[in-house]
């Protein structure tokens, strides 16, 4: 699903901001998740006591370059990363705005070009923008990563019609709803649209209980591809009576 | 004799415990020993604050701390922790609200008129309280030299209590690093009486008075061992917290900075592990100046329980 490897579970987990390494541990371990993402712009190269913990969950690691504002700045976090954790994987975010944390599609695209030529495997985090998709795909992108909503924002799919034009536009590749998922409610109705995956963070590692609000992502993930895969009833103007109306009885 | 190793807040408290339990104790101090992480700590007494993250534990235990130090060292401020939102972080405080307790909502310029007009609401937890780290270490060490307790170089005469910090990281292979960056202010402008937090989804911190127009801003949380100075990112996002705090902060002096490594075990949570016959005390994490004393009492317990450490 995911160059060539395909993970457990739909449901990718970051690994920012939970109250305790443990915390996540048990976290990680609850919502089932097989890929867990993991920044590294500001903690370098001796942030190993944490990456080594990370590791020890068994999931595979994706590597991403939150928190750089150019391509340059995306480029050599991604090359850090191939460094230290020896994937050619990076999810590749490159911020245009420091208060939305909107993705910058113009630098997103030229790291992109960049770090594909170089044999990166990358998963780029993006606006729901067509013929960015397009671009990308074209660089070498074989999964794409539309945003729900801005990074820890909550409000779940902000332009869900918009990214069911996207599904429809991009019927063979895998896209990965990232960021702005804020209930499970929301992560389900994603994978109800049929989208491959979802990636969440805040709404797990801010719950007053992560390993519970995991639990329940989790579910909320497998039950919504499970509705996708059975094929959802269309919606109707009207309401169709499971009983025939001829007939009925006559009261008073 | 037990010989405490290190004397950041975690050595110090625990040799004053063992002393005052009257167990003969030493103080291995070499030289040449950088400044304990602790010397950089916030110095905030906040354990139900603490209680969105932490454990259980340390809100429990946390409650002794204030008692603790005020009876042992000047300088404890007891007026409680104001904590504030800027009015579009307004879910933070709900969300803090519920994740912890001990807590009421309050006018933020009803305490703290310098707040005046600012923030529509905050919540005060009114029994927490602050101190100094460095006047508190420094007390607590003239009261362990007073009291006669050595404090010298060389090899340890004794039993061992390990409170080294990430010193002993080589002993305790899960402890791990998490850096801090501190910001020290002189704003004679600003006057605030009591410890303040500013809740922000990626720019939280915390403002802590140090008297006579002195601040201490803290504090990042980097998962990384990297020492050396505070980064211009650090400097930017605090000074940025606090000047939406109170825009007085803008023609602050900037006395001090500190970057410092705190002491993690994987659950954060401080304890007491045993490693053959030594006693590591570790893992204080944030928690420092709040968790130091219960250990230390645990300490003296395993210590006066079991004589065969302390003859």
């Amino acid at each position: 699903m995911f160059y060539g490897f395909t993970p457990a579970s739909r449901l990718m987990l970051g690994t920012a901001g939970y109250p305790s390494p443990a915390l996540l541990r048990d976290a990680i371990a609850a919502s089932g998740a097989g890929i867990i993402t993991l920044s590294l712009r500001r903690e370098g190269g001796e942030g190993a006591g944490f990456r080594d913990l990370l590791r020890a969950s068994g999931c595979r690691l994706l590597p991403n370059t939150a928190g750089c504002h150019s391509a340059a700045e995306a480029i050599t976090t991604a090359r850090m990363a191939r460094e230290l954790l020896g994937t050619g994987w990076i999810k590749l975010e490159v911020i245009g705005h420091a208060d939305s944390l909107q993705p910058d599609p113009f630098a997103l695209l030229e790291a992109a070009r960049v770090l594909c030529a170089e044999g990166f495997e990358v998963f780029p985090y993006m606006t729901e923008d067509l013929i960015l998709g397009e671009r990308l795909v074209e660089a070498g992108c074989r999964v794409l990563m539309p945003w729900g909503a801005p990074i820890g924002s909550g409000q779940g799919l902000r332009h869900a019609e918009a990214l069911r034009a996207m599904r429809a536009h991009f019927p063979d590749v895998p896209l990965v709803i990232d960021a702005g998922i804020g209930a499970p409610s929301q992560a389900m109705r994603a994978m109800e649209m049929g989208f491959d995956a979802v990636l969440l963070n805040t709404a797990v590692a801010r719950a007053l209980d992560p390993v519970g609000m995991a639990r329940a992502f989790g579910q909320a993930v497998e039950a919504g591809r499970l509705a996708h895969e059975a094929g959802l009833m269309p919606p109707r103007d009207m309401a169709v009576p499971s009983t025939p109306v001829l007939g009925m009885a006559r009261l008073g | 004799m037990i010989s405490v190793l290190g004397q950041g807040v975690a050595g110090l408290c625990a040799a004053t415990v063992l002393a005052e339990r009257g167990l003969p104790v030493e103080v291995i101090a070499p030289a040449a020993e950088p400044l304990p992480a602790s010397s950089l700590a916030g110095g905030m007494l906040a354990p139900f604050c603490e209680g969105d993250g932490a454990p259980q534990v340390v809100v429990a235990r946390g409650q002794g701390a204030a008692d603790w130090w005020g009876s042992r060292v000047p300088g404890v401020v007891r007026r409680g922790t104001l904590v504030v939102a800027a009015p579009r972080d307004a879910p933070e405080l709900d969300r803090l609200a519920r994740a912890t307790t001990g807590h009421g909502w309050a006018d933020p310029a009803a305490l703290e008129p310098a707040l005046q007009g600012r923030f529509a609401r905050g919540l005060f937890y009114r029994a927490e309280a602050h101190l100094d780290p460095r006047v508190a270490l420094d007390a607590l060490r003239g009261r362990l030299l007073a009291s006669g307790v050595a404090f010298r170089d060389g090899p340890p005469r004794g039993r061992i209590v390990d409170c080294r910090g990430m010193g002993a990281a080589p002993d305790l292979p899960d402890l791990r690093a998490v850096r801090g960056e501190m910001l020290e202010l002189l704003a004679p402008e600003v006057r605030l009486s009591r410890s303040l937090r500013l809740l922000h989804p990626r720019f939280a911190c915390y403002i802590v008075p140090r008297g006579a127009g002195r601040y201490m801003i803290g504090a990042t949380m980097v998962e990384s061992a990297r020492l050396g100075g505070v980064t211009a990112r650090a400097v930017v996002e605090l000074l940025s917290a606090a000047y939406s705090v109170h825009p007085g902060f803008a023609e602050a002096e900037l006395l001090a900075t500190g970057a410092g490594l705190r002491p993690a075990f994987p659950d954060n949570t401080p304890a007491i592990r045993r490693c053959g016959d030594r006693l590591h005390l570790n893992g204080l994490y944030r928690h420092g100046f709040l968790m130091a004393p219960a250990l230390a009492g645990d300490l003296a317990d395993i210590l006066t329980r079991d004589p065969a450490h302390a003859d």
